[in-house]
Parts: structure tokens; sequence; C-alpha cells
């Protein structure tokens, strides 16, 4: 019937023993992370324009783009070193360009690409041009890892105030571990990283912790419901009640991301993709990750009186 | 949390159509000039156009500040010093010729110090050394003002001269300290704008010293400066400014009626027309140096007094160059170098296009979340898929209303909060089922379904809202735009999510009294 719900997404009153999975899921988890942290350094990001400093041309071909000659008008003009990469479809190509010591360089060199251009692909279009100095790529690097940090300290900071400690703690070592992930695979997917990824990644660490949070949640009530229980029942327990919504809301992030990715056009594919590998990462993590260090943190030390954590602060309306 | 008053549910209702109302302003012309009519602007990434960040040589601001304090200083001490120069390019140094003069000189340059400013407060500091010299170093504090009026008056010089273009709507902002944002809506060769914004333009008028050797290192006071056509060229001026830009009142381009050449024609204000006619007079028969950036325009022989106040600069302009001169000119020179320290410029096709993909996207974003939830939720989830409709609505009436730009990542943005958005709804529809599934009447269960999901909500949103707010204080450009959409959909969620989501529920129930919920 219509007014019904058609499916479940998880049958109910499921009882799967996650807790059991701990230590494969932290150990998959540390491992993919440290070797995300080893391709953080060899062969490392692929670091964009706002970050890295230079010139991009996007430009357009009147037909397929020869590479070949472009390349060879290229070192024509005198600009060697220019990268050549197809952006999207076969007319589209991203030239990048080193960053050049003066502003009336950058102006020589941009001219010399639309002069090597017009000599091999006449009638090519320049659709986006861009030049970033060192001052400000050196500035926006140092802007987007204070955002990060600040980011993460201040959920620290609020998940410790509305929970507990061993809550906090878990919520970020387990955000630390999902941000890791994310850049192992830009590392690994070339993609360039530039400030929207960083705010992919930001938006990946507050989906993330939005996740965490509903299973804290219950843990939380469940821990108060259920003085006697042991903690480690009483978190699959409550992994498994809340099973529904981790998945829903992820699915619902995961449809909204992916036609970005798909029909989102070249320069924010690259920005969904990341996003959809980060729901991926955060609703697992949530269950195998987040779930296990609240275990070991807080095993016979959460305290269950009824009294002691603040329920809620925020009176519901009346 | 069932029970809405009749008072409460046409607020809600109210907020609803204002919202509504409030979109309106981007689909429909003003009805009148006058009325308020505010909208989203789209930005550069996706109706084309050109962003410049500009660097204030601030250095620069520095230099000048201390070269006119040797000169101010060496009038105010007019012949009582031994020594008196620039030292280590942070202070002045003096020695005077008699020491018993120490505590006279050091009154006449406290009154310099506090002469120039305008709360009195001095602009350097004397010091005396063990030596016997005294030093005169910058105040920090002033030079500091000194910065940032010198930052304030390229914005007025750089909006006057972009305004000469005759470029639509062009944005010029300060950022921090030092910078100047541009933004140019429409340009895709920001070429001409940038050698214009790039040019200082000060302009002097300076008698040429025809006794010195061009190729020899100039005499006390005069300087070697090349010439604009011809770098090779070299002419030897006083350093002494007879008269300068800032007197000018016109500039325009013109054609010289003998030659045919392309020249600059202005005119002087009264002060820059007495001091041209006595400096003229003084000097028939004798050489003077238009001199634009310490580059001689042409250095013309005075054949008479020129007491008119007009005057013209020959040289080898092209049209072009003409009009361009005649433009800085009359928009002022720039109190300090300026350079362009970030570019980025999108063409109107790729604009466009990123619109057309966005839309796509947003169009094939919402379908999937609608159809996911009416699947999963039925008829509750049909409930949430209004409210999510509600949930654009007002998301870009508060955008409306705060003008906010729309960028790329900022439609990125408006998609994910769609994503986002019903995820409260799944909390509170989970909530509700498991209180029917515990042997709640409907009443309980939902009652119970909203108050206990609500914490968890305000937690889960909290804390993507810090993330963003974050992103919007350290971000810039299209990034920002990202952040504020994220942000505003987050505060719209809480509203629709919960609020219209509710009043559709209860009124729904309220009709039909089922004695089942379709959870």
């Amino acid at each position: 019937m219509f007014l019904r719900p058609m499916f479940r997404l998880v049958p109910d009153g499921t009882r799967i023993k996650f807790m059991r999975g701990r230590f494969a899921g932290l150990a998959v988890s540390a491992v993919l992370s440290l070797s995300s942290l080893g391709l953080f350094f060899y062969p490392g990001l692929n670091l964009g324009i706002d970050f890295k400093g230079g010139i991009v041309m996007q430009v357009r071909t009147p037909g397929p783009a020869d590479y070949g000659k472009i390349r060879a008008a290229l070192s024509d003009h005198g600009v060697p070193a220019a990268g050549l990469q197809r952006f999207g479809d076969a007319r589209e190509v991203l030239i990048s360009l080193d960053r050049q010591p003066t502003e009336a360089g950058t102006e020589q060199t941009v001219a010399r690409v639309r002069a090597a251009l017009d000599q091999a692909e006449p009638g090519t279009v320049v659709e986006r041009n861009e030049a970033v100095g060192a001052s400000v790529s050196d500035e926006l690097f140092r802007n987007g890892l204070l955002a990060l940090g600040i980011s993460l300290l201040m959920i620290l900071v609020y998940i410790w105030f509305r929970f507990e400690w061993q809550f906090a703690v878990g919520a970020v070592v387990t955000l630390l571990l999902d941000v890791t992930k994310a850049v192992g695979f830009l590392v690994v997917t070339r993609i360039q990283f530039d400030l929207v990824m960083v705010a992919a990644i930001l938006t990946i660490i507050g989906y993330s912790t939005n996740d965490k949070v509903v299973v804290y949640d219950r843990v939380r009530e469940n821990l108060r419901k259920y003085k006697s229980m042991p903690l480690r029942d009483l978190i699959d327990f409550s992994i498994n009640e809340t099973l529904n919504r981790t998945l829903g809301t992820s699915m619902t992030v995961f449809l909204a991301s992916l036609p970005l990715a798909l029909f989102g056009g070249a320069s924010l594919s690259g920005f969904a993709w990341v996003m959809l590998f980060g729901i991926v990462v955060g609703t697992s993590s949530s269950i195998f990750i987040a779930a296990p260090i609240l275990l070991f943190l807080g095993e016979n030390r959460l305290r269950r009186d009824a009294q002691a954590p603040v329920r809620s602060v925020i009176k519901p309306a009346r | 949390m069932l029970y809405f008053g009749r008072l409460k549910t046409a607020l809600i209702v109210g907020v609803c159509i204002l919202g509504a109302l409030l979109c309106l302003p981007n689909v429909l012309p003003a009805p009148a000039p006058w009325f308020p009519w505010r909208q989203v602007h789209l930005g550069l990434d996706l109706r084309g156009g050109s962003y410049l960040l500009l660097q204030v040589d601030l250095d620069a601001v520095r230099k000048e500040r201390l070269d006119a304090l040797v000169d101010s200083a060496r009038q105010t001490l007019s012949g009582k010093y031994r020594l008196l120069a620039l030292q280590g390019g942070d202070h002045v140094v003096v020695a005077l010729r008699d020491p018993a003069q120490a505590q006279a000189a050091t009154d006449a340059l406290r009154t310099l110090a506090t002469g120039s400013t305008a709360n009195g407060a001095p602009e350097f500091d004397i010091a005396p050394q063990p030596d016997g010299t005294l030093w005169l170093t910058l105040n920090n504090a002033a030079l500091q003002a000194r910065a940032s009026a010198a930052v304030q008056q390229s914005i007025e010089i750089v909006r006057r001269r972009i305004d000469s273009t005759g470029v639509l709507d062009p944005q010029i902002t300060r950022q921090g300290d030092s910078r100047i944002v541009v933004q140019l809506p429409g340009v895709d060769d920001p070429n001409r704008i940038k050698t214009l914004i790039g040019t200082t333009a000060k302009m002097t008028f300076q008698l040429v010293d025809e006794t010195a050797n061009p190729n020899a290192p100039p005499p006390p006071g005069d300087a070697v400066l090349p010439m604009d056509n011809d770098p090779n060229a070299k002419v030897v001026v006083s350093r002494r400014v007879e008269v300068d830009g800032a007197d000018l009142t016109d500039a325009s381009p013109g054609q010289d009626s003998r030659t045919g050449d392309w020249v600059v024609n202005f005119v002087f204000n009264s002060n820059g027309t007495r001091r041209f006619a006595d400096v003229s007079t003084a000097n028939v028969g004798h050489r003077f140096a238009i001199v634009l950036d310490n580059k001689v325009l042409t250095a013309p022989v005075i054949r008479e007094p020129i007491t008119g106040g007009r005057g013209q600069i020959s040289g080898t302009f092209t049209p072009q160059g003409a009009t361009d001169l005649a433009t800085l000119l009359r928009a002022g020179a720039l109190p300090a170098p300026l350079t362009v320290v970030e570019e980025r410029t999108v063409g109107p096709e790729l604009g466009a296009d990123s619109i057309r993909a966005g839309a796509i996207a947003l169009a094939a974003g919402f379908l999937l979340v609608v159809g996911f939830m009416a699947t999963f939720y039925g008829l509750f989830g049909w409930f949430a898929n209004i409210a999510l409709l509600f949930n654009l609505i007002m998301m870009l009436a508060v955008l409306s209303l705060l003008e906010a730009t729309l960028t790329l990542p900022g439609m990125a943005g408006i998609l994910l909060t769609l994503g986002m958005a019903v995820d409260a709804n799944i909390l509170i529809f989970e909530r509700i089922r498991e209180e029917t599934r515990n042997d709640r009447k409907p009443v309980a269960a939902m009652e119970n379904g909203f108050r206990r999901a609500y914490s968890t909500i305000i937690d889960s949103n909290v804390t993507a809202l810090l993330a963003h707010v974050m992103l919007f204080v350290f971000g810039s450009g299209p990034v920002r735009g990202f952040a504020v959409t994220i942000t505003v959909g987050i505060v719209t969620t809480l509203f629709t999510a919960t609020v219209v989501a509710r009043l559709l529920m209860v009124r729904w129930y309220a009709a039909r009294r089922p004695a089942l919920l379709p959870v």
C-alpha cells in the first residue's frame, strides 16, 4: 500500500554481534590508515593550484584534442614544462604550469600558451585561467589545515561536553582514521587536492560525526536503561537498534552525492567521489571503529547512574 | 510535542509562505526601483568573470615615508646638520654641527613629528644616541594608520580606474591588512584591466639638470631616470618635484593638431597652475621632464611661461596608450604599487556548463532522495519530502535575504543538504517505529518519537555546523559559498525537518485518527 513503507533496509530485531569483529575492524582500519599515511609521504597528494601555486588553463579544442600536437607547439613556444591532462570530455584539456617568478612572467607564459594553442588547434577557447602566487598558496594551505584542526578540536570539546570523555576520544580518533583514509583515497585516485577537497574532508568529518552521534546517543540512553548489561552486549544491542537509522541516513547522503559524481562536471566530480568514499568509510567506522574504541575505553568506567551525565540541555518545546 | 495551537500553526504556515515570497526576487524583476528586492547572486565561477587578488606593497609605503622624513627633516634643520641620511633601511640618522643645539633640534623635530598626524600622536620617535647623533624611527602605530589609509585609498583609485573601463557591476573590497579583492563579472580577458591596475601612475614634473652627465653618478639632489620609450636613453633630473599629478583636474586623449600624433591633454587645478606658471617663468629656455612612475615620458624645452594651467604630454603613444594614460591621470596615482597575487578567470561558456551540470545533479539528487524516502517510509516519507521541498525554499529565501553568492561548490552544498536534511526525519520515524513496536499507542509513539529524537538531531547537526563554520572562517572564494549554503541548510533543516514535518504528521493524525501508524 502507498501509505506503508514498501521495504525495510534492515529487518527489525537483528542481533548481530558486531563487537566480535572489533579486532578485525580496528586492524583493517589501522592498516588502511597507516598505508594512507605512507601514501601521503610517497608519492604524496596531487596538490592543486590552490596549494601549489602556478597557472592552470582549461581550454576547449574545436575537435578531440591532439595532445602530441599541443605538446609540440607548447615546446616550440618555450613552455616545455606544461602538464597536459584530459578534463571531462575529449575536447577539454587542462594545462598546468609551474609558478612564475614574477607577475609579468605569468602573463608572458599565458600569452605563449595561447599562441601555441592557436598554432596547434586553431579555434581553441580558453575557458578558465587561474594563477596563484606563492604567498597566497602558502596561506590557503595553512588556512585549510587550520580549518581541519580547529574543527576536530571543537568536535572533541562538544562531544566531551555533551557526552563523556570516552565518547569524545572515540569519535575524534575515529575521525582521524576516516580523514587519513580519505587522504589515501585522494593519493591513489590522483584527484587534485585543492580547497574544494578541504571542504569535502570537512563535510566528511561533519557527516561522520553525525553518524557516530546517532550510535553514541543510543549507547548513552541504554547505559541508563540497562544498568547491569555488560558494556559489550550493550554496545552491540545499541548498534543493532540504530542500524536502520545509520544505514538510512548514509543512504540518503550517498544518493544525493551520486548524481554529483556522475553529472556534476569535471570540477565537482572529484569532490563527489571523495564524499561517496567518505560516506562509506564514515558509516562503517561508526560501527567497527568508534564503538570498539568506546568499549575499550569505557569498560568498567562509564558511569551508569541516572543523574550523572546530563541527559539533555535542550528542553523540547511544548 | 503534538499539540499545535492556532497561533503556532498560523506562525509556521506564515513562515513557509514568507519563505516562498522571499524567493520571488530570484525569478521576477523588481516591481519598483525602491522596493527591497534581495536575491541570490551567481558567483564568478557560474556567471563567468574575473577574480583578482591584489597585494598592496606596504614596504613601498614605508620607504616613501622614510624618504619624506629625510626631506622634511632636512628642511626643518636647514643647514644645522653635518649628516642627515637614511640608515639601515629603517631609521634616519642626524648628526648636528653644533652639539649645543641638540635640544633645540629635538624640539623642532618633535613639532614636525606631531604636525602631520590627525590625532597629534607623533609619527616618528626621536632617540638620542651615545655618540651624539639623533635617530628618527617611524612609529609603528602611525605607520599602520598610513598603511591602512593607503589600502583604502588604493581601493578608491582602483574603483575609479575600473569604472572608466565600463565593466558592469565590479566589486572591489578589502581583504585583511594589505589585500584588495577585485571581482569583474563578465570579463574573460582581464589583461587590460590588470595593466590599468598595475600602473602606479605617479606623475611628476621635474626640471632637467642639463649640466650633469647621464652616464656618471648623479650629483647630490639629482636622479638619473630612463626614457619611457627607450630604456637606454637616460635623463638627469632634479629630485625636487615642481608639480605633481595630484594637482591635475582633468586629462583626456587627443591628437596633436600639427603632427597628428596621439597626445594626452591635461588641466591643472589652481595650485598646480600657479606653481607651473612660476616654474616655467623662471626657467624659460630650460628643459623640464614629465615623469611617470620613474620613467621620463617626455622632456621638452620651455619656450615661454605657461600660465594657462593647460599642457600636453606628447610621446610615442598609441591611441589606446593615450586613452589609458588619461584614464590613469584622471583617477589619480596609487599610494603604493599593486601586484596581482591571485587570478581566476572563468569564461561565460564554462560558467553556463557548470550551471547546467549543477542543475541536473541537483534535480537527480532531489528525485533520488524523494524516491528513497517514499520507498522506505511510505506516507511519513512523503511528509518528509514535502518538508524537504520547503527546506529548499527556505534555503533559497535565507540566501536571498543575505544576498549570498551562489558558487559551484555552493550548489554541491545544497545537494548535500538535501541528503542530510531527511536524516532528521529518519531519526524521528525510526524512533516512532520503535515506540510502536514497544506497544505504545499512536499518540504516545509519535510524542516519544519526536521528543527522544530531538537531542540526537541537535547533537548531530551542531557538530556538522561547527565544521562548516570553520570552513567559512578559514576558507576563501567559492569554498566559502559551499560553507554558506551548508550552514544555512543545517539551520533551515532544523525548522523544516522537525517543525514542518511534525505539523503535517499531527494534522494528518488529527484528521484520520488511525489505530495503527504506517511505519
